[in-house]
């Protein structure tokens, strides 16, 4: 265990060290994050300046999913796309090999390899506004820990989505953008559920691709009426898709015969 | 003009036999512009409970248009070119005896036929979440729209190739463009029509070319009524200074590439 968690620290140093000599990416990407972020507010706020309803959730609310949907792309800048989005180069040029061979758990290297600063504004700035929109609404104590932990089921859904797409590239090796797919669909997350029309779109968004756990879910949780069938149902949807990602991957390599070999 | 126009047509030709070996990913590109069809849930839900000048049927419609006119128009040409200025690839395209931009050209509009299936398909998908909304342009609005349709995706292939000249400058030129494509997303009526913002905004963003390449094709699309001149003569003004633009930085451009790593 301590040995895994200095190889970790090892990773990510090493690969912050790597990505710190670009640092004026990261004023930039600071201003690209806010500028996303106010374009997405004003857009938010074209639906109450219209009366629109949005499923019955108030401004500080609906603010609050936003922030929720921040913090998730955020977090798949830092640690999603930079290390699973490279799966398919290792299955393409064969250097999986190398990673397979190494007395390390191979999802854990394929997973956190690498680690990279740019998607930490958006992570600021998400959880900036989830903490304006909690302080628009009264959030208990018991709600905040109660979002933290849908939270972090929900960070275990994106992650186990993303990973089991990225490793179907084991058989399509063509397929470079495949995870392109999934953030397109993931931007549903910026609304709350409701406000999405009864009937397919729902459907879709809660059992096909789980938005509503990951970003619905936690800010219901963090306004303390999530009934805990919910709760259960998030927990129980990120463990399954976490044991099924790590299932699929060692299904998958059964098929991998390397580039060239 | 006429071999110059074989050799295009060749170009083409390639093109499109590349983009179809391709075709998965193809596919998936097209699939992730889905956004539209998002808004559209979203806007519908909202028009139908919200006081606005626009009637659910007539917000599906208009996006609707944004995910046909989204699709014609896609450019990604300073992420091509950034890849082949930093591996020095670009060195075996000067060598040709024809500018590289039609190599470019070339590339974008096969895509474009080879996506034509996957539009019809996500045309269909709206029009199966709500059979309320199912219209068809008449050929005269059709014509109109396609037209205009076809002079945005100049301008902003325009657009986005002279920020890709700074590719000879500096590494990543590409940041340039995810700046440039949050005004495009946030002025352009990609998220909601134009006219639903404050009015000082929309009358902003009437004179940059943004609207032009969504928000006024999709509402002649959908047969709104829209001021097809003066659209049609600010694209041609913004497709003029780019180019003027485009060229100058070209040629300074070129002069001053090294050919990395070839």
């Amino acid at each position: 265990m301590k040995a895994l968690a200095r190889t970790i620290w090892l990773f990510w140093t090493t690969s912050l060290l790597a990505e710190l000599e670009y640092r004026t990416n990261f004023a930039f990407s600071l201003l690209t994050s806010a500028l996303n972020l106010v374009a997405s507010l004003f857009t938010l706020s074209l639906f109450f300046r219209y009366d629109a309803e949005l499923g019955g959730w108030s401004w500080g609310e609906a603010v609050m999913v936003l922030g929720t949907f921040t913090i998730l792309q955020g977090f798949s800048a830092t640690l999603l796309q930079p290390n699973l989005n490279r799966i398919v180069e290792h299955v393409r040029q064969g250097t999986l090999d190398f990673v397979l061979l190494k007395p390390i758990d191979t999802q854990l290297w394929l997973s956190l390899r690498r680690v990279s600063p740019w998607g930490l504004p958006d992570v600021l700035l998400g959880v900036g506004i989830v903490v304006y929109g909690a302080a628009l609404g009264d959030v208990t104590w018991r709600g905040a820990i109660m979002g933290l932990g849908c939270l972090a089921c929900s960070l275990v859904i994106l992650y186990a989505l993303w990973f089991m797409m990225a490793a179907t590239t084991v058989w399509f090796v063509q397929i470079y953008n495949v995870t392109e797919l999934l953030r397109a669909l993931l931007d549903a997350g910026r609304f709350p559920i409701d406000a999405f029309p009864r009937g397919a779109y729902r459907f879709v968004f809660t059992f096909v691709v789980p938005v509503a756990f990951m970003t619905t879910v936690p800010v219901r949780a963090l306004l303390g009426d999530a009934s805990g069938p919910g709760l259960l149902a998030a927990f129980g949807l990120a463990a399954t898709l976490a044991w099924a990602a790590r299932a699929l991957l060692h299904y998958a390599l059964r098929d991998y015969t390397s580039a060239s070999s | 003009m006429i071999y110059a126009l074989r050799v295009f047509a060749a170009q083409l030709h390639t093109a499109l036999v590349l983009t179809t070996t391709y075709r998965a990913e193809m596919i998936l590109w097209a699939l992730s512009g889905t956004l539209p069809i998002i808004l559209m849930g979203v806007w519908g839900e909202a028009a139908r409970t919200g006081a606005m000048p626009y009637t659910p049927v007539e917000m599906v419609r208009y996006f609707v248009a944004v995910l046909v006119v989204r699709q014609l128009t896609f450019v990604w040409v300073i992420w091509e070119f950034e890849e082949e200025v930093v591996t020095g690839r670009l060195s075996s395209l000067l060598l040709r005896p024809i500018d590289p931009v039609w190599n470019y050209v070339a590339n974008h509009l096969a895509e474009r036929l080879a996506r034509l299936p996957m539009i019809a398909l996500l045309v269909g998908l709206c029009f199966w979440l709500h059979p309320e909304a199912i219209f068809v342009p008449s050929p005269a609005v059709a014509a109109t729209a396609l037209g205009v349709t076809a002079l945005s995706f100049i301008v902003r292939f325009l657009l986005q190739y002279t920020l890709a000249m700074a590719c000879f400058v500096v590494e990543r030129a590409s940041s340039l463009e995810s700046l440039s494509f949050i005004a495009f997303v946030f002025l352009s009526g990609m998220l909601a029509p134009l006219d639903l913002y404050p009015a000082w905004v929309a009358n902003l963003a009437a004179w940059t070319p943004f609207p032009y390449f969504v928000y006024v094709p999709a509402q002649i699309l959908v047969g709104a009524d829209v001021d097809v001149p003066r659209a049609v003569g600010l694209l041609f003004v913004w497709g003029a200074l780019l180019l003027i633009a485009q060229r100058w930085a070209w040629r300074r451009g070129v002069s001053r590439y090294s050919a990395m790593g070839a």
